[in-house]
């Protein structure tokens, strides 16, 4: 589905600040598969991401999607296929226009047949009222309100709605319940978890919570320094505690340790 | 008396699509375009200039289509160049000087007192004296609704997006350059149309006829926004119409009473819409002087 080879990307080369953010990453990510990524800040994750998504570029290496070579496909182009949520949650829904607008804006997009100039009809106006419910969050009888009235948790899960309107092929979630009250994070860690495993998402989490990394998912990695330094999976990942994954990440991710102790928690 | 309100109704409708295109660069795409002077000149330039040669018709859809491109170009310059937008604008303006020169043939002004305008054809028609006010009241109206199903529209809502979000919609499979463009463009026919019109209602073409449009515009967004509020975008497109007439009156009343002299009017203008933008920074930064004062008091 997803594959990553030998993938570099430095910032700022040739000058002081010179930092290699991912070095000869190579990942391979088969269909179906619920990864989540743990690692330090500056261990290179959100990068990774940005290189999958196309918002940055590889500087050398190759991304594949879905069989494709899509290293030099820009941005809104992959976007078709690849949805994401970041860890601020009003950066991913439009505060200005009301809850309908939003979900009608991502509809017309991936709706067949529709052109530059389709509206949201009466009928798909109901369809997009029931998929709303599913949220459980009483959204569906406030569509006419601006998003920017809604609840960090809110508008969260309604980006989550969006990204997964058209089931995509690739969900990259950078911390997403990281910014969330304790009770709106397990809320929209619950509707991930429900929609991903009801759609068979292909899905990338990065959290810095062991017990999310370790719960959620098929398979976990630890990234230090640009680089993946473990792969968990299968009767390994199953077996392990929280207490072993720190261990673990201790050991692999090494120096970083001390300042780590404080955001794994 | 009823002369000075139809004058002041007349040029209120026809300034109107400048209010318009201006609620769609600067309130819903966020983007200061300063080329709103140049391209209105050009609107009247092209405008005139045509009907002088015998299309009046013609040449309002030709002004139109000019304004269209001139709003791509600024566009463009902003998008691919990476010119910052105010930049853009004026840099486009500036050009479009020589430009609108060349249209109207290399003079500074060029009238229309023999040829046929939208007006006298529709006088001839039999619509009588009502004919001006209704045919301005259609410019404005026209461009109202066609950006009020406009903006429901999959593009409309990409467009709004853009200058709503734009973290989401470059995350999303909108190109935001794309948006920004067809936005523009759009904006920039309105103000050529609406310079089209005036044009050719005054029978005329200044070179200079368009400086300060876009702060009298702004102007009238504003006023609009004052009255209506801006809550939905409805609202905010009849606010623009309701705006601009109301400016005109406001003008008029001016002109009539003399309370300030005419010339100082512009200044009048620009110093009504920078207080009305810096209204709510100057409104937060009281509110702070007035806590620190008051958690002062409690300290002693």
């Amino acid at each position: 589905m997803l594959e990553l080879k030998n993938v570099s990307k430095t910032f700022f080369p040739g000058t002081a600040d010179e930092k290699q953010a991912i070095k000869d990453l190579s990942l391979k990510v088969d269909k179906g598969e619920f990864i989540t990524i743990i690692g330090s800040n500056g261990a290179g994750k959100s990068t990774m991401f940005q290189l999958i998504a196309g918002s940055l570029l590889a500087d050398t290496g190759r991304v594949f999607l879905g069989g494709e070579d899509v290293t030099f496909v820009p941005e809104h182009i992959r976007s078709r296929s690849i949805g994401r949520l970041f860890q601020d949650p009003l950066s991913g829904t439009a505060p200005g226009l009301t809850i309908e607008e939003n979900l009608a804006l991502v509809y017309l997009h991936i709706k067949k047949g529709s052109s530059a100039f389709s509206r949201v009809g009466k009928e798909e106006r109901e369809l997009l009222r029931e998929r709303l419910s599913l949220l459980q969050m009483g959204l569906e009888d406030r569509m006419k309100q601006p998003v920017g009235l809604l609840s960090g948790g809110q508008r969260q899960a309604l980006t989550l709605l969006l990204a997964t309107l058209d089931v995509p092929k690739l969900l990259l979630l950078d911390e997403h319940t990281a910014a969330l009250d304790p009770a709106s994070a397990e809320k929209v860690m619950q509707l991930t978890d429900d929609i991903v495993k009801e759609n068979g998402i292909t899905c990338l989490m990065i959290t810095h919570n062991l017990y999310q990394a370790l719960e959620a998912g098929t398979r976990t990695l630890i990234m230090s320094d640009g680089r993946i330094c473990a792969d968990l999976s299968g009767e390994e990942r199953k077996n392990m505690s929280v207490d072993d994954l720190q261990k673990l990440f201790r050991e692999t991710a090494g120096k970083n340790y001390a300042v780590d102790r404080m955001l794994l928690t | 008396m009823i002369r000075i309100i139809q004058t002041a109704l007349e040029l209120g409708f026809g300034y109107a699509p400048v209010a318009i295109a201006l609620f769609l660069s600067y309130r819903i795409l966020d983007i200061a375009d300063l080329s709103t002077d140049g391209c209105f000149v050009l609107g009247a330039a092209v405008s005139v200039s045509l009907a002088a040669a015998g299309h009046p018709l013609l040449a309002i859809v030709l002004a139109m289509l000019c304004g269209a491109a001139v709003g791509c170009l600024s566009a463009e310059l902003q998008t691919y160049f990476g010119i910052p937008s105010i930049l853009a604008g004026i840099i486009v303006n500036t050009g479009l000087y020589t430009v609108n020169l060349l249209v109207m043939g290399w003079r500074s002004n060029v009238n229309l007192i023999k040829g046929e305008s939208i007006f006298t054809m529709f006088q001839k028609a039999g619509a009588g004296a009502v004919s001006d006010i209704s045919l301005l009241a259609a410019g404005a109206a026209l461009p109202a609704l066609f950006l009020h199903f406009f903006l429901a529209t999959r593009i409309g809502l990409s467009i709004r997006a853009t200058g709503d979000n734009p973290i989401m919609v470059r995350a999303s499979s909108i190109d935001p350059s794309r948006t920004i463009r067809i936005g523009l463009s759009i904006s920039g026919a309105f103000t050529a149309l609406s310079g089209a019109l005036i044009g050719q209602y005054q029978k005329a073409v200044d070179i200079n006829s368009g400086t300060g449009v876009v702060v009298i515009g702004l102007a009238c967004l504003i006023i609009g926004e004052t009255v209506l509020g801006k809550r939905s975008v409805t609202k905010s497109i009849i606010g623009a119409i309701l705006g601009s007439v109301l400016y005109r009156f406001i003008y008029a009343f001016v002109l009539y009473t003399q309370i300030v002299p005419v010339q100082g009017l512009k200044l009048l203008t620009s110093l009504i819409v920078a207080a009305a933008i810096a209204a709510p920074v100057l409104k937060e930064k009281e509110a702070l002087r007035r806590r620190m004062r008051k958690e002062e008091g409690k300290d002693a």
